[in-house]
């Protein structure tokens, strides 16, 4: 797994700020001068002719030597963080510390914006934490800006997002203003849109792709509410994603399949296609053992062996209603031939691994992989594809 | 177990232990041992008498899984949610969403005048030579303004006879005019033409491909069976219906030629030799249609030789025989079935005439007769022919758009014949797979609404409704075929 923060970062020189910076890092040290203030410049080792006006010096080589007096705001760098490359965008504190807020190379970027949340998922990958989180708003709105115009998706995590009220709506706005070529993928549980006035403002950003993914986890509300531990939260995300829709903002499902969802998934597809053929996408996805998943692991892991049957045939009862379907953290040798089609690439690189039994896998390339998290803990029906598509 | 943050699934239950209250629902025998229950936007459960009677008597027990089934397609709902009325609005909205649109589908009778003799022919049509029988110019021109009166999105103009390429100046005409008029409309514009292919010349099928005109004919099954019951000077029917067939699709596409079939006294034996002439010929469904008593069909006593109950042995008999051909790698829908399918399995309502209410005369679809007579439906005009002008709404040479489609004859029609208002159908589990046939029920018992105790019309549906929920649920593989239909785009 990349780690996408650390603190292991000495400072070498003193600081001229405090707090933290946003910064784009870049490896050229004839970086245009007007743009050096918001850059940070990465070094293999110290030189002696310094290229002046950085906003920070990260050091990557061990034995950097001595900075002169002349460098401030020189730091070592993690070796955990060497992939960082241009374009990236950092967020570093005078002590060093540093989280990528952006890496341009990933195949998927998040901004989380706040860990708090009003539901309390049983499998929740990012437990939510009840603190006062708001800087972080700030912070991505500074980033925005070095944030690269070719960008194909952008996404908004939590936490609720819209848990920030103004501050949300503020966000995405931001994100059509400097990235208006870049598809905004928000993740959110949809209860805060039972609210018609906060659906409308939303709707009324206009941005040009916008795309809401909302769980769903049964067509029972007691069981739904019982997933995300929150009484009531079924008929506010049904409010919400009918109000949303209504407003022709873009809804996408979620269903995480483990313990408590798995046999009802057909039902759960019959309801979407009978209730809400107007969604735009459905992800049926697979168990990520972090956070909470990760402690209740044993108790929600179903192997998907074990669900065969039931993802084959939601799968068809989504797609026969016209509506787009996905499968998602699933490794190709454990999806059903039929639904094969429906899996895709959907782990973010940061967190995805291959296992050694891959290597003789011959649909390796169109394969998601497994969750780091999940790795040690797989189905037992991983096995290598061969090239006329048999499983060995 | 979940560690102890987290609640138990009982106590996400406990709101349902205060019992749960009924949402609209009607239920209805399915056989001797099993009920059909459905809600009032079309989903079904097939329950016993048992639990049929737990249902209804609120001794349904919260947690098992027929509650839950319940629950979740809108039967009953208790404390835990009230997403549930909401959602039933939408749905119920979702399948009546074509009423606002109004009339898509307009028939004009060119000709009455036509070269078949078939006894069973609904219209009366006329010998080949009188001109008399003929639409004028004015009734056309005045008949394709009415059509763009119609606030319907998708307009589809069907021409209609007799054999409407025996009047082909007038199809050129009202074809051009429309799409003129349509410059400025925009609406969805589709053109039909009902026609035995006889006279499928040159120009006819150059003027279909500039214009994207589809036609229709009729087949009636292997070749002395349909000349038998498409009788034509020459009896060459069949060969010059597979003829034009095979000339249609070759020059204006696989998909350019539909065709039709009428179910006769002779036809009951042959369903097999029926469907294979269709398959033979590459057809993807078949229309497996009783004979309609009007016109030609009563008077020669055709109409009469089976009932409903025959004809629904008939149509077993077919389906048995498609399926298995689908099972078999030829992929063939019998095409009332799906409509009937969609209705069952999807939260779309098709927009088949016959099925629907209020019932579709008029609002679905209405007739420009040769003469400039407005009709509310095809079957209307039929049965104006045999001296009923009960459905005849007024004339393009003398009535405005307002005149006749809020005419007191259609209005009262339709108010009379609401399904779900009807005696034994507003208490029938079918009545939204179902529909109001006004029309039928005028010219079998008299009165709009008929007796449905006595209708053919109610015996013929509800032993489709029946046999085809019995399939689905006793036989996954034709289950899996049948959902097929039901949502094929």
């Amino acid at each position: 797994m990349l780690q996408l923060s650390s603190r292991k970062n000495t400072p070498l020189t003193h600081q001229t700020f405090d707090g933290i910076r946003i910064l784009r890092v870049t490896t050229n040290p004839n970086y245009p001068l007007a743009l050096r203030d918001d850059s940070c410049l990465l070094l293999p080792m110290i030189t002696q002719e310094i290229p002046v006006g950085f906003g920070a010096y990260l050091v990557t080589s061990a034995d950097h030597g001595r900075p002169s007096d002349s460098y401030e705001n020189c730091f070592t760098l993690d070796p955990a963080l060497v992939y960082l490359t241009d374009g990236d965008v950092i967020r570093i504190s005078n002590s060093g510390a540093i989280h990528v807020v952006y890496r341009r190379n990933a195949n998927a970027n998040s901004l989380l914006v706040t860990e708090r949340c009003n539901s309390f998922c049983v499998m929740c990958s990012q437990p939510p934490r009840d603190i006062n989180d708001d800087y972080l708003i700030d912070e991505y709105l500074a980033a925005l800006p070095l944030i690269d115009r070719g960008t194909s998706e952008i996404g908004i995590t939590g936490g609720e997002p819209t848990l920030l009220g103004d501050r949300f709506l503020e966000l995405v706005v931001a994100i059509k203003a400097h990235l208006p070529d870049t598809a905004l993928h928000i993740l959110t549980n949809g209860r805060n849109f039972k609210n018609p006035a906060l659906a409308s403002r939303l709707a009324e950003i206009a941005h040009p792709d916008l795309m809401l993914g909302i769980p769903l986890y049964s067509d029972v509300p007691s069981i739904h509410d019982f997933v995300v531990q929150a009484d009531g939260a079924f008929d506010e995300t049904i409010e919400g994603i009918l109000n949303l829709k209504q407003r022709r903002v873009r809804v996408e499902i979620r269903v995480v399949i483990h313990r408590h969802t798995y046999e009802r998934l057909p039902k759960l597809a019959h309801f979407i296609a009978r209730n809400l053929q107007f969604v735009d996408h459905v992800a049926l996805m697979g168990l990520e053992a972090m956070g909470f998943g990760r402690t209740n692991y044993q108790y929600l892991f179903v192997d998907p062996m074990d669900y065969q049957r039931e993802l084959l045939e939601a799968t068809l009862i989504l797609d026969q209603a016209a509506i787009r379907t996905s499968i998602y953290n699933h490794q190709l040798c454990v999806v059903p031939t039929i639904v094969r089609r429906f899996a895709t690439q959907s782990i973010s690189d940061w967190k995805r691994e291959y296992i050694a039994s891959c290597a003789d896998c011959d649909v390796r390339g169109n394969c998601g992989g497994f969750f780091s998290s999940v790795v040690g803990k797989q189905s037992r029906g991983i096995k290598p594809i061969r090239a006329d598509f048999s499983v060995t | 177990m979940l560690p102890k943050a987290f609640g138990s699934m009982e106590t996400y239950r406990s709101a349902e232990k205060a019992g749960y209250r009924l949402l609209p629902l009607r239920f209805t025998r399915l056989d001797d041992v099993r009920y059909v229950v459905s809600n009032i936007v079309g989903e079904f459960h097939v329950l016993d008498r048992a639990t049929l009677e737990a249902l209804i008597n609120h001794h349904l027990e919260s947690g098992s899984p027929i509650y839950d089934d319940l629950k979740a397609t809108h039967f009953i709902y208790d404390d835990d949610t009230k997403v549930a009325h909401r959602l039933l609005g939408l749905k119920y909205r979702t399948k009546r969403a074509r009423l606002p649109h109004f009339t898509a589908l307009h028939m004009f009778v060119v000709t009455l005048r036509c070269d078949y003799t078939c006894k069973y022919c609904q219209v009366s049509r006329q010998t080949e030579d009188k001109g008399a029988f003929d639409m004028t110019a004015e009734a056309a021109e005045r008949a394709v303004e009415l059509v763009f009166q119609s606030p319907s999105p998708a307009i589809k103009i069907e021409f209609q006879g007799g054999e409407p390429l025996l009047n082909f100046e007038r199809i050129k005409q009202v074809v051009t005019l429309a799409l003129e008029k349509n410059k400025l409309a925009k609406r969805s514009l589709e053109f039909v033409i009902a026609t035995n292919l006889s006279m499928l010349s040159d120009e006819v099928i150059e003027f279909c491909d500039a214009n994207k005109i589809y036609l229709s004919t009729s087949l009636d099954g292997p070749a002395d069976l349909h000349n038998a019951n498409r009788p034509r000077p020459g009896k060459n029917g069949y060969q010059l219906t597979v003829d034009g067939i095979t000339r249609a699709r070759a020059q204006l596409g696989v998909d350019s030629v539909s065709a039709l079939m009428t179910t006769t006294e002779r036809s009951l034996s042959r369903v097999k030799e029926i469907i294979d002439e269709y398959v033979r010929l590459r057809f993807s469904s078949i229309f497996l249609r009783p004979l309609s008593p009007y016109g030609f069909a009563v008077k020669t006593g055709q109409a009469a030789l089976y009932d409903s109950t025959r004809w629904l042995e008939f149509y077993k008999e077919g389906l048995r025989y498609i399926l298995d051909l689908n099972k078999n790698g030829y992929p063939i829908e019998e095409s009332y079935s799906a409509i009937v399918l969609r209705k069952l399995l999807t939260p779309q309502a098709p927009g088949y005439v016959d099925l629907q209410s209020p019932a579709g005369i008029g609002i679905s679809a209405v007739v420009y007769n040769y003469d400039g007579a407005v009709y509310a439906s095809d079957e209307g005009r039929m049965l104006a022919e045999m001296g009923s002008e009960r459905f005849k709404l007024g004339n393009v040479l003398t009535d405005t758009y307002e005149e006749i489609f809020a005419s007191e004859q259609l209005l009262s029609a339709l108010e009379e014949s609401f399904a779900e208002s009807s005696p034994l159908c507003s208490e029938c589990a079918f009545v939204d797979y179902c529909g109001s046939d006004p029309v039928y029920h005028f010219a079998t018992q008299g009165h709009v609404n008929g007796n449905k105790a006595n209708s053919g019309f109610c015996t013929k549906n509800m032993g489709v409704f029946r046999h085809l929920i019995t399939l689905l649920e006793d036989s996954p593989e034709d289950r899996e075929i049948l959902l097929g239909w039901a949502w094929r785009r």
